[in-house]
């Protein structure tokens, strides 16, 4: 990529998907909200694969990069879903803190 | 132009995602924001994960979402945050300053062109152990889909043959 502005652009994007995706995971207790975060940060990070490999002028490596992120990420939510409805079901609830009970 | 129209799309979805109040409207804004993340991809040249993004994070991960959502019921979270809402924001601006800050000291956006080799190939000759560990955790995605399905409390069910 030639154009600075563009790579700038993207950045400001990535950083701004990672910094909500991170305050989702700090701020909300629900547990499917949390892996809607999860989600949001992942596509931050396969977009800075990408943009790293655009730069470098390593497109198709950093395409493999991201391919392995998207896998990754897609088997995270769907564990995590299974996760949440089981907690559902048992605990009534998908608050996070509810978890705590399992300390006893 | 369309650069910034695209990062300005992405930007207002992820914060209706995560702002919304009820579960299925964040999940329909999470794969409005994963299309324009996959249009991004396409404008950066990446066509292949482009089409995977499109398919896999805003067809495959949203039903996930809309079935699981209608498993478990839509649930008014009207609870306090597990972190102060300012705490939780300046946590972000330190990361965020520290990324910049680390950005500027290794030197900047340095261009290292090397010959490029096709993305198949470098999937199945360079990286095939990733090919073998992402074949293993799709397997665990079954796994865990079958998980999404079941309703049955063995638990509860070995306590009434007791």
């Amino acid at each position: 990529m030639s154009n600075f502005p563009v790579a700038f652009i993207v950045i400001l994007s990535i950083i701004s998907l990672a910094g909500i995706g991170f305050y989702c995971l700090l701020a909300t207790r629900n547990m499917i909200k949390v892996i809607i975060g999860l989600q949001l940060m992942v596509k931050g990070v396969a977009m800075a694969f990408i943009l790293g490999g655009n730069l470098t002028g390593q497109v198709n490596l950093a395409q493999t990069m991201a391919l392995t992120v998207i896998v990754a990420d897609t088997i995270v939510a769907v564990m995590g879903l299974a996760l949440a409805v089981q907690v559902r079901h048992r605990l009534g609830t998908l608050d996070i803190k509810a978890l705590s009970t399992l300390k006893r | 132009m369309v650069y910034v129209l695209v990062a300005a799309g992405i930007l207002v979805c992820a914060i209706l995602a995560i702002g919304s109040k009820r579960l299925l409207v964040s999940a329909i804004w999470l794969a409005a924001t994963s299309a324009l993340v996959a249009l991004m991809f396409y404008l950066l040249g990446a066509v292949q994960v482009a089409v995977i993004e499109l398919s896999v994070g805003a067809g495959l991960v949203t039903v996930l979402f809309v079935f699981a959502i209608n498993i478990s019921g839509e649930e008014a979270m009207t609870l306090k945050p597990v972190m102060p809402k300012p705490l939780a924001w300046g946590s972000i601006l330190i990361a965020v300053g520290l990324t910049i800050y680390l950005a500027i000291q290794s030197g900047g956006l340095g261009l290292v062109l090397k010959a490029s080799t096709e993305t198949p190939e470098i999937l199945w000759s360079d990286r095939y152990l990733d090919v073998l560990l992402q074949i293993a955790l799709i397997f665990s995605g079954v796994l865990g889909v079958l998980g999404l399905l079941s309703e049955g409390k063995p638990s509860a069910q070995k306590e009434d043959q007791a």
